[in-house]
């Protein structure tokens, strides 16, 4: 039951999941929402949707979902037995609607409206499907809503199409794998603090010494913490000019939020891969360059530098002079990249494409060899793995 | 057992859906994450709960520096020390250095209470994270004294977000969620009257009209809400204000009296009034 719906749901891109469709079907089983349309998608959302951003999302879903429900209960209605309307009628209409009814007539009247109200929605909704926007009362609706209505329906065909999509779907782990967003922004910003932060355990953590030695009901207990040295410097160089300048924007953000940590933090842009020439800003690309060499002799050996790109071109824009496809470069990138490489030990690319993509991209595994594997990915778990291999001490 | 179902109080309109979302909270035992516009009554709702279904309330207001932990209890070492130094025979038994959080106290309630939860987007990410069990499972474990508390009843617990931050999806999947909409003109409409039983109609119908239209404004950065309208015709009528004033058809007297109520920004002011300003240039 709301199986078929649920995977709409998620394809729709509504964040469900199991718990939720069980927290639904539970309260059904509570009778929270009790033969009514408007219950039955007020509970369903409350149960399924957790964002208002995907509101509308559930209510394009609802609509057609349950729409499906509408035309099946159209064929229903013609052959309705009298039983099932009066016991429709019992349910749907409240004890003043059945006083009132009484003083017209005879139950047989109430009946009567009641199929001509049906009727009245089977013409009215049988083009469309924005009845639930206006969200009415109509019986009509909740028939096709309700549980009883559903099964009332040929509920073989129903379950066998669930199966369908059931087999059809493949399972996607997202979970902590996630490309950075503005959700986990945050955790990487305390990844890349932590990374920040280093040195030996030499400075008294008073805080923590006090803390401590009450717990020992009054025995000292001397607490060191690392002491703060913001000693960390930064160069930063982002890929730009192609399907990654969101990834890029996105770790300037990260990296200019978490900049108070670092001592020095620069950065520069290289369009697919490095050669002579570097810029500092997007606009004035071609007006203001600033050549490779200076900044090679500019900044020593104990930067970190970051590189963030897809590395993803043609092999021959590493391994050729003149690859470049933007400009004539009388070196090779990768001379340029052995230049880094050999100036600054501590040096990562950071890639925000999908990992287990990257066998198939040539270019990828090129430059994966050109920084010694020191290549990982824009996730979280990815970005740990960077901080770690920038934090380990170089042999010399 | 007292009342189990909640429609709304004489000083508290609820919408059909919102009383059934706390209904069927109440039902399952599910907490319930509310969030909304600002002033759109989400932390009186606990209230009202609390007050219609004759419940004991605990609330937890959350701040930037509150850690889960707080609501939960804290272990007050600094005073076990200095105590320790004085050589107060409290020292010894742990216990006395326990201090409940409200957490603990919604658990260990008599009657099945309602715990609100304030503004938990205010903390840190991993607040909402830090309670999973302790919602899921209404019980928590102290180590210093190796006691596990347990909710006695499962409280109803309503939580409020004003969206500052998103939270993790894993607590999300505990929650039921509802989003108070603005109330349209005919809710609005019965606020007021419950609010100001004895407000003159004309007056009424005026004051709803202005600030709908100051509402729609565009481009305001704090649109008016609910409690802003409500503090804005109680100084009308404290000034007894004619409901003629109201209506801003009259060029001269476009701009609403005492708006200083209703937008609570410099930079909406001002906006405000040049639209004012540019309308009737228009005429």
């Amino acid at each position: 039951m709301l199986i078929r719906f649920f995977f709409d749901l998620r394809a729709a891109g509504v964040p469900v999941s199991i718990t939720e469709l069980l927290s639904l079907l539970q309260a059904l089983e509570a009778r929270v929402a009790y033969c009514s349309a408007e219950e039955f998608y007020w509970l369903a959302r409350l149960t399924l949707v957790k964002d208002e951003r995907h509101f509308d999302r559930f209510d394009r879903v609802f609509a057609e979902h349950f729409a499906g429900a509408e035309r099946l209960f159209e064929k229903i209605v013609a052959q309705v037995p009298a039983e099932w309307l009066q016991m429709m009628a019992e349910r749907l209409f409240t004890e003043e609607e059945r006083a009132k009814a009484q003083a017209l007539g005879s139950w047989d009247k109430l009946l009567e409206t009641l199929r001509e109200r049906l009727k009245e929605q089977k013409e009215r909704h049988s083009g469309g499907n924005k009845w639930i926007g206006t969200g009415g009362t109509s019986p009509f609706g909740s028939g096709g809503y309700n549980p009883e209505g559903i099964r009332i329906g040929d509920q073989g065909q129903r379950q066998r199409r669930a199966v369908k999509v059931w087999e059809a779907r493949e399972y996607r782990n997202f979970d902590d794998r996630r490309e950075l967003g503005t959700r986990n922004l945050k955790m990487a910003l305390r990844r890349l603090r932590k990374f920040a932060r280093q040195g030996a355990a030499d400075e008294l953590d008073l805080d923590g010494t006090i803390d401590a030695t009450a717990r020992n009901a009054g025995w000292l207990d001397l607490k060191l913490r690392p002491e703060r040295r913001n000693a960390v410097k930064v160069l930063l160089l982002l890929d730009v000019g192609g399907s990654m300048d969101d990834h890029i924007r996105l770790c300037e953000e990260l990296f200019s939020a978490a900049r108070s940590e670092f001592k020095h933090l620069e950065h520069f842009y290289f369009h697919n891969f490095i050669y002579e020439t570097l810029w500092k800003d997007n606009r004035r690309r071609h007006a203001e360059k600033s050549a490779t060499f200076d900044l090679l002799r500019t900044f020593n050996s104990d930067y970190r530098v970051i590189f963030v790109g897809d590395a993803a071109m043609s092999p021959y824009e590493i391994l050729q002079p003149g690859g470049s496809v933007e400009h004539w470069n009388a070196e090779a990138g990768v001379e340029w990249m052995r230049r880094f490489t050999a100036h600054f030990p501590k040096l990562i690319w950071l890639n925000p494409t999908p990992e287990e993509h990257w066998g198939w991209t040539p270019s990828i595994s090129l430059t994966q060899d050109l920084v010694e594997n020191r290549m990982f990915p824009l996730t979280l778990e990815g970005l740990d793995r960077a901080m770690a291999a920038l934090r380990r001490k170089v042999l010399s | 057992m007292t009342e189990t179902r909640f429609v709304g109080t004489d000083r508290y309109i609820t919408t059909a859906d919102l009383g059934m979302a706390v209904n069927a909270a109440i039902t399952l035992g599910r907490p319930l994450l509310i969030k909304g516009e600002p002033g759109t009554g989400k932390t009186q709702l606990a209230l009202e709960v609390a007050g219609a279904l004759g419940r004991p309330i605990f609330e937890w207001h959350v701040k930037s520096t509150s850690k889960a932990q707080q609501g939960l209890y804290e272990y007050d070492a600094v005073s076990r020390l200095r105590d320790s130094q004085l050589g107060d025979p409290k020292v010894a038994d742990i216990r006395n250095y326990i201090l409940r959080g409200k957490l603990w106290e919604a658990f260990d309630s008599e009657t099945q209470p309602v715990l609100l939860i304030d503004e938990i987007d205010k903390a840190d990410i991993e607040f909402p994270n830090d309670l999973l069990r302790e919602i899921d499972r209404m019980e928590f474990y102290v180590y210093e004294t190796r006691e596990l508390v347990q909710a006695r009843h499962r409280p109803i617990i309503i939580i409020t977000s004003n969206n500052e931050k998103e939270l993790p999806d894993a607590f999300l999947r505990r929650c039921f969620f509802h989003y108070i909409r603005f109330p349209d003109a005919e809710t609005m409409e019965k606020i007021v009257a419950v609010h100001y039983p004895n407000l003159k109609k004309e007056l009424l119908a005026e004051a709803l009209g202005a600030f709908y239209k100051v509402r729609e404004t565009p481009g305001l950065k704090k649109k008016p809400s609910t409690s802003e309208l409500l503090d804005w015709i109680k100084l009308l009528l404290a000034e007894d204000v004619p409901p003629e004033v109201l209506r801003s058809d009259d060029p001269k007297k476009a701009i609403p009296p005492l708006y200083g109520a209703l937008l609570k920004n410099e930079q909406d002011v001002h906006l405000f009034e040049q639209l004012i300003f540019l309308n009737r240039r228009a005429r």
